[in-house]
C-alpha cells in the first residue's frame, strides 16, 4: 500500500567473484520491505541504492522465464515468486542454487542440466523426417491422450527440482528431475516415436532408477509439474519395456478428414521454408 | 577464450538432510538410506565375525565377546532397521511400478502431488513397520519365552 510503512529487512546474499574470492562468503543488507514486494525487488533494491556490483539472473519478472530460482530461506524458489514478507521476518538468506556451480554471486551455471536434458531427445522424434519438417497434415491426439503428457509440459526449466535433490547432491551424473520429466512427457505423446532412443540414457546406472522418491522435486516445482510423479511413471514404463510386456503403440497417424495429409484447398499455400 | 572460474556447491551428504522444503517423503528417504548402510555394515561384521569360526573363535557364544546387554540392544536396532528398509522399500517398489501416484493432471493452484496420492500407502507400510517393531520388542526382551 503506498501510505504503509516499511519494515526492515537484512538480507544475507552470498557473494562470489571468481576473480577475486576463494570462496563465497555472506553480505548483509538492510532493505525497506513493503507489503507485495518480492526477493526480485529487494535485490533490485540493492543493486540500486547499496551495491551495484551485486549479480544475479532474471529475466521475465513473474514466474515464466525460470532465471531466477534461488535458494531463500533454505529452500529453493523463485525470487520473483516469492514475496519476502511471506517467509521472512526480520532475515532473510538468500544464496545461488545448490547443486549447481557458482559463476558469480547468486549465478548459478546452469549449463549441465541442459546437457543432461538434451541427452534425453527432449523432442518429437518421428520416422517420417519429411512429414515432421513440412507438415501436409494435423496428428489426431484426443484430450484423453494430451491429459498423458499436458502436466509434464508446463515446466520452465529453473532449475529449483535439481537444487532440490538429495540424490544429486552426492551424484553428479545423475540426470535429475527436469531432464527426465522431460524424457516421460515426450515417452507419453502419442505422436512421438522416440521412446527406444530414450531408453537407453533414461535406464542408465545414473538414469530413472537412481531416484528413491524423496519427494523435493514435487515440493519445489513452481508450475505444478510433478517431476515425482514423472519419474515413477518414467521407471514403469522401463520395467514393462525391459520384460516386453509394454503395449505397441505407434505415432499417431494425421488426422482422418478433409485433406487426408493434403493441403486443404481453401487455406494459403505456406510461405516458402528459409531453413 | 579463458576458462570461467566456478564455485562448486553441491551440497554433498548434506544434501541428504538438508536443503529444499521438508517433506514425509524426505524423511523416509534418509531413514531409508540410513538403514541400509546401516544393514550393509551389519552385514559386513557378520561376515568377519562368522568367518572367524574357521580359527575355532566363536563370539557370540555364553560368555563370549558378543554376549553382552549393549550388543543384544544392536541388534535389535539391526532388527528395526531391517523392518523398516524392508517394509518402505516394498512401499517404493510399489511406487516405482506407477502404483499409488496418480495418473497426470492439469496443475491447478494449489498444487496437488503424487506424494499427497501416496501417502496412505506410506501410512500403511509405517503401521505395519511399528507393529513388526513391537512384536520384535516382545520377543527380544524374552517375553515370549
Amino acid at each position: 500500500m503506498p501510505g504503509e510503512a516499511a519494515r526492515e529487512v537484512r538480507f544475507h546474499v552470498t557473494r562470489y567473484n571468481p576473480e577475486r574470492d576463494a570462496a563465497p562468503y555472506v553480505q548483509t543488507f538492510t532493505v525497506p520491505v513493503r507489503e507485495g514486494m518480492t526477493v526480485l525487488d529487494g535485490l533490485h533494491y540493492i543493486k540500486e541504492n547499496l551495491d551495484a556490483s551485486l549479480v544475479w539472473r532474471y529475466s521475465c519478472r513473474m514466474g515464466v522465464c525460470g532465471s531466477c530460482g534461488m535458494l531463500l530461506n533454505g529452500r529453493p524458489m523463485l525470487a520473483c515468486n516469492t514475496q519476502i514478507l511471506h517467509i521472512a521476518g526480520t532475515d532473510l538468506t538468500v544464496g545461488p542454487l545448490p547443486n549447481f556451480d557458482i559463476i558469480r554471486d547468486l549465478v548459478p551455471d546452469l549449463v549441465p542440466m541442459f546437457q543432461k536434458h538434451l541427452s534425453l531427445n527432449p523432442f518429437i522424434v518421428r520416422e517420417d523426417d519429411e512429414e515432421l519438417n513440412d507438415p501436409a497434415g494435423e496428428f489426431y491426439q484426443s484430450p484423453q491422450q494430451l491429459e498423458e503428457y499436458l502436466q509434464f509440459t508446463y515446466c520452465i526449466k529453473c532449475g529449483l527440482c535439481m537444487a532440490g535433490c538429495p540424490t544429486l547432491a552426492t551424484d553428479a551424473r545423475f540426470l535429475g528431475p527436469m531432464p527426465l520429466t522431460s524424457a516421460q512427457r515426450y515417452n507419453s505423446d502419442t505422436r512421438d516415436g522416440g521412446r527406444g532412443l530414450r531408453r537407453e540414457q533414461a535406464g542408465s546406472p545414473h538414469g530413472a532408477f537412481r531416484c528413491h522418491y524423496a519427494g523435493e522435486c514435487s515440493h519445489v516445482c513452481p508450475k505444478g509439474v510433478d517431476p515425482a510423479k514423472a519419474i515413477q511413471h518414467l521407471k514403469r514404463s522401463l520395467v514393462l519395456d525391459y520384460l516386453h510386456l509394454a503395449r505397441k503403440r505407434q505415432p499417431c497417424e494425421k488426422m482422418h478428414g478433409p485433406g487426408q495429409g493434403q493441403p486443404l484447398a481453401n487455406i494459403a499455400a505456406p510461405p516458402a521454408r528459409t531453413v | 577464450m579463458a576458462e570461467i572460474k566456478r564455485h562448486d556447491n553441491r551440497l554433498g551428504l548434506w544434501g541428504w538432510l538438508g536443503g529444499g522444503r521438508w517433506g514425509l517423503e524426505r524423511y523416509a528417504y534418509i531413514l531409508h538410506r540410513v538403514t541400509g548402510l546401516g544393514i550393509l555394515l551389519y552385514f559386513l561384521i557378520h561376515i568377519f565375525v562368522t568367518n572367524l569360526r574357521f580359527r575355532g573363535i566363536y563370539l557370540w557364544v555364553e560368555g563370549s565377546f558378543f554376549d553382552k546387554p549393549i550388543f543384544k540392544v544392536g541388534e535389535y536396532l539391526v532388527f528395526v532397521a531391517f523392518a523398516y528398509h524392508a517394509l518402505n522399500g516394498i512401499r517404493l517398489v510399489l511406487v516405482e511400478l506407477g502404483v499409488a501416484v496418480g495418473k497426470p493432471i492439469e496443475p491447478v493452484y494449489p498444487y496437488k502431488t503424487s506424494l499427497t496420492v501416496q501417502r496412505p500407502l506410506l501410512i500403511v507400510m509405517m503401521l505395519l513397520a511399528a507393529i513388526v517393531v513391537a512384536a520384535g520388542g516382545y520377543e527380544f526382551l524374552g517375553l515370549t519365552r
